[in-house]
């Protein structure tokens, strides 16, 4: 089979094999092609009747074109979707060190209990009686955020991080605005280490992004923040534990300066896997947090979602807070949708109806099932893991603020590499071919190729030894001139390394039917 | 605690290779006064079955949508999802993944997504699609602004047969950035003049269709008066199904259609998670939001896709992105795009008809009970009827009796003085019981 760039589509007649095969499988490592190639238009998978005879009430506005949905039968279906999936790494297929993601084990449980029929197959819009376990579930979730936090409200309908972030950021401007003070503070101060979502969200709602710039400690001083404090200053939106895999020694003087300036402190709290049960944010002056339900509280990322991003609020915040939200009332729980119907002063809506309830059923069974103890044992052992990978490999690897210890993630740089002809996504490709994810590369910004690498509590400490022994072999490959190793990898995997200039350059975003053969030899 | 594998022994190994004494050492940095001695004020750890019997005793005191006729819609819809679904978005290889930053061994999830964009930019007739968004509230926040960044005008007109929820989310983004937004009244005929209120400073329209009422509506009009005044037709679909039986909002000219996706592989799940889908002309790609999927080539020659156009993207580009947006629906999108590969056109088309008899005959069978009034002459599976009585209380008393009757329209425009009004939904999971349960139950209440 040819593509269009008349190259071969099918591994085994790609020249890389020794031993090609007819069909281009290698045993359990199969071929697929797109759903588009083979498929069909008058395929269904799905038995339903045709209806009795109608007369449509479309107002003239039936379809006449064809859609171009191909259709398998359901075997093919699930052949082609199972084999897609064995193209995929997951963290139940091993170590999955990307810096920031948090990528624990997914406990099953979390699944089943979200499937549950009470919480997957009820409408947002039933009636309120109708629905008590679900608010009661709700309700119980911001209690133990809240509690987890000290902070004073929760607003849980954030769809993911990011969106959460614009939530935080919304309620202070909110906040600000009622003080009078809209026209005048509107400047959000940005250390350079922060992830690229601070930024974009800050600039989103109309803030000027200021950046603080990253010390050779990997720390932000808190006479850098003062320094750029004045009346204009909105907020500073600040990553704690910080993505240098730091924790903050200045944090409480941070929030001071912050607050005495008039000014609210967001903080991104992507990293809160480290200090769960160990500190709480409120203590440390957070205004406004929000929590990666898909990283701390195990929620499945999915291949790129559904996250969910419910923020929790200081008191200064806490007026402002979006609707929906839960609140106990006489006869039960009950749920605010309107802001008119509040008592306190809501900023507006996130989402339609109240958020990621399936997120919520399974962050809730994680935290239920550690319990306090579990949460905090879970915290220290991320730390632990971390800091045990820091020394194995210090000695070889490059640490670019000095041997100390870090939190739940270790950042190296590339310094090591110098001279070997062998750059950080170099290793990244190597690191694919013993059977690894790699970790973050290239972020945070602030230090030059960027190594974080983040192995969560979920990993024992046997498959750390093999990591870390797999990185040293990797290091000194690369320290003796292995670069072949490194250069052309991955080897091993579904595909070879994949062209993205390509792909930018000449974007093909869908499947096209191929021009007839005649036409595509000319 | 069975989801950590370190002993106690393991852990004294471990601080031992470190140097240092104690975990809290590791700590160091933060303040001593606030680093906590003894677990937080919540209950301790719990075995899988008490987990189970806490959380099933909070999920009996709901009403599952399939243990009732079942008949409320707005936004979200019931709808039957073939059992392999699950079983396929339940592979751990694609449950337990990330975004897709290391294509060489993530083909598997970028593959589905380039199936899902090619799937959505076919039914909604646009050349281009991503790889999802959040939901279609948020979605549609996203077009609005794209529009604002396409035109570089500021001023969006939302149709009043919008969604509520979504043009309330349209209006707190719009707010916060300082950008202008006119919202039309309520239209619960379908019969706005939105037309009049396109002039050369609007940026875009948001029209949806079939709106919140059910009235479908002929978007060619609204497209051409956007176009001779530079504006954008958004178009909205909040019943992607709906898509299997009508004219495409891109064969009706519009410039950004956005939706919500969750009828197709999603369950209800009390309003999240969903999938937001989200199409334009390839012309506007750079100003897109969200994720895109693309073809490419691997160092041997063979096919592969790539995340790709990141440039426009936050972690590139910072205060300068098209969005903040870094996680999207994307086992959302794999069920969609499973299901609709199971349905195939035939199925679409045949699923549509079915819903849209299903509605037909339950507005027929309303329109004969005493005290009830069908307003509609045009809808898909949904539809707008006035009661003898508000809504809110006739609902109310239908659960009591078993039936979940629909969304009163007060619950959602409350104060707009349209509180008998009840919008009604039927799907295929409907039956002839379902129906005649609801009509002879709404005779009592009313």
């Amino acid at each position: 089979m040819l593509n269009r760039q008349g190259r071969p589509t099918q591994a085994g007649q790609a020249g890389t094999t020794e031993h090609p095969t007819f069909t281009g499988n290698k045993a359990l490592a199969q071929v697929e092609p797109l759903l588009f190639e083979i498929g069909r238009y008058d395929t269904t998978g799905v038995d339903i009747d045709e209806p009795e005879d109608f007369q449509p009430r479309l107002g003239g506005l039936e379809r006449k074109e064809a859609i171009g949905l191909p259709g398998l039968s359901e075997p093919e279906t699930m052949r082609h979707y199972v084999r897609l999936s064995q193209m995929n790494y997951g963290i139940d297929t091993g170590l999955f060190p990307l810096g920031s993601c948090t990528m624990k084990h997914n406990a099953r449980l979390n699944e089943r209990m979200a499937r549950l029929p009470g919480f997957s197959d009820v409408h947002p819009l039933q009636p309120i009686s109708t629905v008590q376990g679900a608010l009661e579930l709700m309700n119980e979730l911001g209690r133990y955020l809240v509690t987890l936090t000290n902070m004073t409200s929760v607003a849980l309908s954030p769809k993911a991080g990011a969106h959460g972030e614009l939530c935080g950021m919304m309620a202070i401007k909110a906040a600000i605005e009622a003080k009078g003070e809209g026209k005048t503070r509107n400047v959000v101060l940005v250390p350079d280490s922060a992830h690229g979502t601070n930024p974009a969200t800050a600039a989103l709602i109309g803030f000027v992004v200021k950046p603080v710039p990253a010390r050779e400690d990997g720390w932000v001083h808190v006479e850098d923040v003062k320094e750029r404090l004045g009346p204009d200053v909105a907020a500073i939106m600040l990553t704690n534990p910080n993505t240098c895999g730091l924790f903050e020694p200045q944090v409480a003087e941070i929030a001071k300066a912050i607050h005495d300036a008039g000014a609210y402190f967001y903080c991104d709290g992507a990293n809160f896997n480290a200090i769960v049960g160990k500190a709480k944010p409120g203590d440390l002056g957070v205004d406004a947090m929000h929590i990666n339900l898909h990283k701390t509280f195990s929620t499945p990322h999915g291949g790129g979602g559904p996250g969910s991003g419910p923020v929790v609020l200081s008191e200064r915040l806490a007026p402002y807070a979006p609707v929906p939200f839960v609140r106990v009332g006489k006869d039960g729980f009950e749920l605010v949708e309107e802001a008119a119907d509040a008592a306190e002063k809501p900023f507006g809506r996130m989402t339609a109806f109240h958020g990621q309830m399936g997120m919520y059923v399974r962050a809730l069974s994680y935290m239920l099932s550690h319990g306090s103890d579990g949460m905090k044992q879970a915290s220290e052992d991320a730390v632990l893991n971390a800091n045990y990978i820091r020394a194995g490999l210090s000695d070889l690897m490059s640490l670019p603020f000095g041997n100390k210890p870090c939190m739940h993630e270790v950042l190296f740089d590339d310094a090591w590499l110098k001279d070997t002809g062998v750059t950080t996504l170099d290793v990244a490709k190597a690191m694919i071919d013993e059977g690894y994810h790699p970790m973050t590369m290239y972020f945070p910004l602030v230090v030059h190729g960027a190594m974080l690498i983040e192995p969560t509590e979920s990993e024992s400490k046997s498959s750390l030894d093999l990591f870390v022994a797999t990185l040293r072999d990797l290091a000194m490959a690369a320290k003796n001139g292995d670069t072949e190793r490194f250069t052309g990898a991955p080897y091993h995997a579904p595909r070879r390394r994949l062209d993205e200039t390509r792909a930018a350059r000449n974007p093909i975003l869908k499947w096209t039917k191929p021009a007839p053969v005649a036409e595509a030899a000319e | 605690m069975r989801y950590l594998p370190l002993s106690d022994t393991d852990r004294s190994e471990m601080l031992a290779r470190i140097g240092v004494k104690t975990v809290d050492e590791l700590f160091a940095d933060v303040p001593k006064n606030l680093l906590l001695k003894e677990p937080v004020d919540l209950p301790r750890r719990k075995g899988e079955l008490e987990v189970e019997r806490i959380l099933s005793r909070m999920s009996s005191k709901n009403v599952p949508a399939s243990s009732v006729p079942f008949f409320v819609g707005a936004g979200a819809y019931k709808h039957h999802v073939p059992a392999t679904v699950d079983h396929l978005i339940q592979r751990s290889e694609f449950l337990t993944s990330y975004t897709p930053y290391q294509p060489e061994i993530a083909q598997g999830t970028l593959q589905y997504l380039f199936e899902f964009q090619t799937q959505v930019a076919a039914l909604t007739g646009m050349e281009v699609a991503n790889a999802s968004m959040y939901d279609g509230s948020t979605g549609t926040g996203e077009a609005v602004l794209m529009a604002h960044r396409v035109t570089k005008r500021r001023k969006a007109v939302l149709s009043g047969g919008l969604h509520p929820h979504y043009a309330e989310v349209v209006r707190t983004l719009s707010d916060m950035a300082s950008d202008q937004v006119v919202t039309m009244q309520p239209d619960v005929a379908g019969s706005e003049d939105i037309l009049s209120q396109i002039d050369d400073t609007t940026s875009c329209v948001v029209v949806q269709s079939p709106d919140v009422f059910g009235n479908v509506r002929d978007l060619k009009p609204i497209a051409e008066k956007a176009h001779k005044h530079g504006a954008l037709l958004i178009a909205v679909f909040t019943e992607v199904v709906t898509l299997g039986l009508m004219a495409s909002p891109g064969s009706q000219g519009a410039d950004i259609v956005v939706g919500e996706g969750q009828s197709i592989g999603n369950a209800l799940n009390f309003g999240g998670p969903y999938v937001g889908l989200f199409a334009t002309q390839s012309k506007f790609i750079r100003q897109m939001p969200g994720r895109l999927c693309g073809e490419t080539v691997d160092a041997d020659g063979n096919r592969g896709f790539v995340l790709t156009l990141s440039t426009r993207e936050q972690h590139i580009r910072r205060d300068k992105a098209t969005s903040n947006i870094c996680t999207n629906s994307g086992l959302c999108a794999l069920a969609f795009t499973i299901h609709m590969t199971l349905l195939g056109e035939t199925g679409l088309k045949r699923l549509a008809r079915v819903n849209h008899a299903n509605a037909i005959k339950l507005a027929d069978q309303l329109a004969g009970v005493k005290g009830v009034e069908v307003l509609n002459k045009t809808f898909f599976n949904e539809f707008t009827v006035k009661l003898a009585k508000p809504a809110a209380e006739v609902v109310e008393a239908l659960a009591k009796k078993g039936v979940l009757a629909g969304v009163p329209v007060s619950r959602l425009l409350p104060g707009a003085g349209l509180d008998n009004l009840l919008l009604v939904a039927s799907t295929e999971v409907n039956t002839d019981d379902d129906r005649a349960a609801f009509c002879a139950a709404l005779k009592e209440v009313l």
